[in-house]
């Protein structure tokens, strides 16, 4: 276990970069809508969802009604279902511990556990797990800080959540050479921007993955090899 | 104290449902032997497409016809994919166009 978090950190550090700026940008949000570091570290902890938890600030400061956060929050999380549909695989015979990587299953995790090998002697579930562990852990430390001391920061910090976006370019040409089929990661490029351009800012990711994993699903008839294992197990 | 109650639901709320959106897939084909072909599919098709898809979301608020039209973030998209093909270091690449990034919006089209 000792040897997979070893293993396990070089790779989480795009994510320790990325949850850090970001969680210190939500710390920062959320204190100043007059919540302190421990309701920075209850949500990150509880919740563990970003983009919901930028969300929730709004909600909290409107007093928002509960079937409303319910709604909401099923529609903005609605992606991580696929995300855990493509994952039953890769964490077959995990053990207890599935409870905890599905639960721990973000953008990022998600993103890292596809794009990333793992490593020669170490155990699969022991990988599985450094990795949720570590990024857990990295926005709670993020959010916690950002709550602290964030408005204190001696420096301009505008922009700096731009870290993220370049994480998941850095992750785009990552999955580009794992696979030698491009026609899924352009499908994604195309059928987002269609759907952000129909349905406006607020609204697209569902109509978007709908569609997507529908002309996915249907281009598997015309696969010479449906339901293939993955590429990188 | 009613205040603090309502958002200690509002968050024990969302929650909840953050994790049943993650658990359902398990709970529904998580069974038998070996989840349906069309899952295993959908394992190996998804993460690109999804991966596009966000970096699509990343940038969802930025305009075109008005602003900067997206120029600071087309630009530093540009230099970390450029970046990362020819280095291939997630770090250096990320570091580098966020560094750029936060010159060109505090900086040059602040």
């Amino acid at each position: 276990m000792k040897n997979a978090f070893r293993q396990a950190f070089p790779q989480t550090i795009p994510v320790l970069t990325g949850y850090l700026s970001l969680g210190i940008a939500f710390g920062i949000l959320l204190q100043s809508a007059g919540y302190g570091p421990l309701w920075a570290f209850g949500m990150s902890l509880l919740i563990y969802a970003g983009s919901a938890q930028f969300l929730c600030v709004e909600l909290l400061a409107a007093g928002a009604a509960l079937s409303h956060v319910a709604l909401l929050t099923f529609l903005l999380n609605f992606r991580h279902f696929f995300y855990g549909l493509s994952m039953i695989t890769r964490y077959r015979n995990t053990g207890r511990r599935k409870w905890y990587l599905i639960f721990g299953l973000t953008d990022e995790t998600y993103a890292l556990l596809t794009a990333t090998k793992v490593p020669e002697g170490v155990d699969k579930k022991d990988f599985y797990t450094a990795v949720t562990f570590m990024n857990h852990c990295y926005w709670i430390l993020g959010s916690v800080t950002g709550a602290a001391v964030g408005s204190f920061l001696p420096f301009d910090t505008t922009g700096i959540d731009f870290s993220m976006t370049a994480l998941f370019a850095v992750l785009v040409v990552e999955q580009w050479k794992a696979h030698s089929d491009h026609l899924p990661a352009m499908l994604g490029f195309g059928i987002t921007i269609l759907s952000l351009m129909i349905f406006g800012a607020d609204n697209f990711l569902i109509p978007a993955l709908l569609v997507l994993s529908t002309i996915l699903l249907c281009l598997r008839k015309n696969s010479d090899n449906p339901g293939k294992e993955d590429v990188l197990q | 104290m009613t205040f603090i109650f309502h958002a200690v639901c509002i968050i024990l709320i969302m929650a909840a449902v953050t994790a049943l959106i993650r658990f359902l897939p398990f709970f529904l084909f998580d069974k038998g032997s070996e989840p349906p072909a069309w899952v295993k599919y959908l394992g190996s098709v998804l993460p690109p497409a999804v991966m596009s898809m966000l970096l699509v979301y990343c940038i969802r608020f930025v305009n075109l016809t008005s602003g900067n039209h997206g120029i600071p973030e087309i630009s530093c998209i540009i230099t970390a994919v450029l970046l990362h093909l020819w280095k291939r270091n997630t770090l250096l690449s990320i570091a580098v166009s966020t560094i750029l990034y936060m010159i060109l919006v505090q900086g040059i089209f602040a």
